[in-house]
């Protein structure tokens, strides 16, 4: 109920009613978008969105560059302690 | 699955352990015990457990799992108002899976179900709402429940149902506000703790700002994180920084789903249907002002408490059961007296056995009763 699950809307059921069918891991349902829609990104423009799902509502349109960023982030972590391991091996040899 | 596998990988989740041994092990510590961290969101309490990740963190830190699983919290009146409505023969009583199996002081829903009670599992109070307009002659109730995640989905339904003409549905309102609760839990005699990590999808419905008092007035650190275990292990490296370099700030691990400023949709739909409680009763923590909402009056007629005849009576946790004192972090799951004996996942008596966000229910799957029992 509270964790949600990402899924990618494949198409447009009721633009007045702002239901979509939404793909979550090869199961497809109708769901709610009214949440992620609004002047800038209207409801025709949401097949592709990526978002993230909580009871049959879209409740967020997951964030491609800030979803990148933060794996960055984490991959340059990891590149930097192996940096740091190697400068630590080649040290004591 | 895209958004899950990428932030589940083991290789950068052992950097992160390490990144966090290194910035512990540069850190003036608190004298007689560790940091304590508290996990407000019942979700990271399940993905810590789930993940294995309290045993991977060094032992100077230590997690406490708050309050933030609704089922946990709902206190056995309410369960027994959902079995007095269910049992009326009009009705169809539409619930979460969650819900079924927490104990009222007579029987839980499903206990209800299995006596004869229309009670169906929902995914979606938009199926609540599809069986209402499926049975015309019932009544149809949708037990609403949860924090703010799900407060816009049950308004936006309710919504539906004006606009649709829908008469025989209408919302037994549980829904809980988180806000009141973290500062009640601040305010609390003897507390101690050093940091949050923040609630995700809340924080995406309500954004950042609500919880600047924290870091203002309470000058603790919060980080509003993700589900993953790397999403949960960066957000308490980002926590532990901030306490190694003597600040407090609200920050955003989960930007890639929690916009600073929330869902301005969702908030719309929140404010249009609901108002605060003036109290709401939560289970092992008493009464806290303002942390619920009801139903507008101009929205009386799809108001389960208008429609019906509830008892609302308030009714006391068992006197073994000592829910309350864990989720105040008082105690931990396994040093409660029925913990693993009388009070399991099968046969629950407190509330956090029941849902698998509970803190009880993920020692009790996750970590073995008996290693917990043999380390007190």
């Amino acid at each position: 109920m509270c964790l949600g699950i990402p899924g990618r809307i494949v198409k447009i059921d009721d633009p007045a009613k702002k239901l979509a069918t939404v793909d979550v891991g090869g199961v497809k349902r109708v769901i709610n978008i009214a949440c992620i829609v609004n002047e800038d990104h209207p409801v025709d423009s949401c097949v592709g969105d990526w978002v993230l799902v909580h009871v049959g509502f879209a409740m967020s349109r997951i964030n491609e560059e800030e979803a990148a960023q933060t794996l960055k982030i984490l991959t340059e972590l990891g590149e930097a302690q192996a940096e740091i391991e190697a400068m630590r091996l080649s040290a004591a040899e | 699955m895209k958004y899950l596998d990428e932030f589940r990988d083991g290789e950068k989740a052992r950097f992160l352990i390490k990144e966090i041994e290194t910035l512990v092990s540069g850190m003036t510590l608190p004298a007689d015990r560790p940091i304590y961290l508290m996990e407000v969101c019942g979700g990271h309490t399940h993905s810590i457990f789930r993940y294995g990740l309290e045993g991977m963190l060094p032992k100077e830190i230590e997690l406490i799992h708050g309050p933030g699983c609704p089922v946990c919290v709902l206190p056995m009146g309410r369960v027994d108002d959902c079995v007095s409505i269910a049992e009326n023969p009009k009705v169809i009583f539409a619930t979460f899976g969650d819900a079924m199996r927490v104990p009222g002081s007579k029987k839980s829903l499903l206990q209800a179900k299995a006596e004869g009670a229309d009670v169906r599992m929902v995914y979606s109070p938009m199926d609540a709402l599809a069986l209402a307009r499926k049975n015309p002659d019932r009544e149809v109730v949708f037990f609403g429940l949860g924090f703010e995640t799900t407060m816009p989905s049950t308004a936006l339904t309710i919504l539906q149902a004006e606009a649709d003409g829908v008469a025989n549905f209408s919302v037994f309102c549980n829904h809980i506000t988180i806000v009141p609760t973290i500062k009640a839990i601040l305010d609390s005699p003897g507390l101690q703790l050093d940091g949050f990590l923040g609630p995700g999808h809340v924080s995406m419905v309500i954004g950042t700002a609500p919880y600047e008092f924290i870091a203002n007035f309470y000058k603790k650190p919060m980080v509003v994180a993700g589900f993953e275990p790397l999403d949960i292990l960066q957000s308490i490296w980002m926590v532990l920084k901030q306490i190694k370099e003597g600040r407090s700030e609200i920050e955003n691990q989960y930007a890639r789903i929690v916009p600073d400023g929330g869902n301005a949709a969702a908030l719309s739909a929140v404010s249009r249907v609901y108002e605060l409680r003036e109290f709401f009763e939560w289970r092992g923590l008493g009464s806290i002002d303002h942390s619920g909402v009801k139903l507008r009056e101009g929205y009386a007629r799809y108001d389960a408490e208008q429609k019906f005849a509830i008892p609302n009576l308030k009714i006391a946790d068992p006197k073994s059961c000592q829910c309350g004192e864990v989720l105040k972090g008082v105690i931990k799951p396994w040093q409660c007296k029925v913990f693993g004996s009388a009070c399991t996942p099968e046969t629950p008596l407190g509330a956090l056995m029941v849902s698998s966000e509970g803190a009880c229910a993920a020692y009790y799957q996750y970590g073995g009763v008996k290693r917990y029992k043999e380390a007190v």
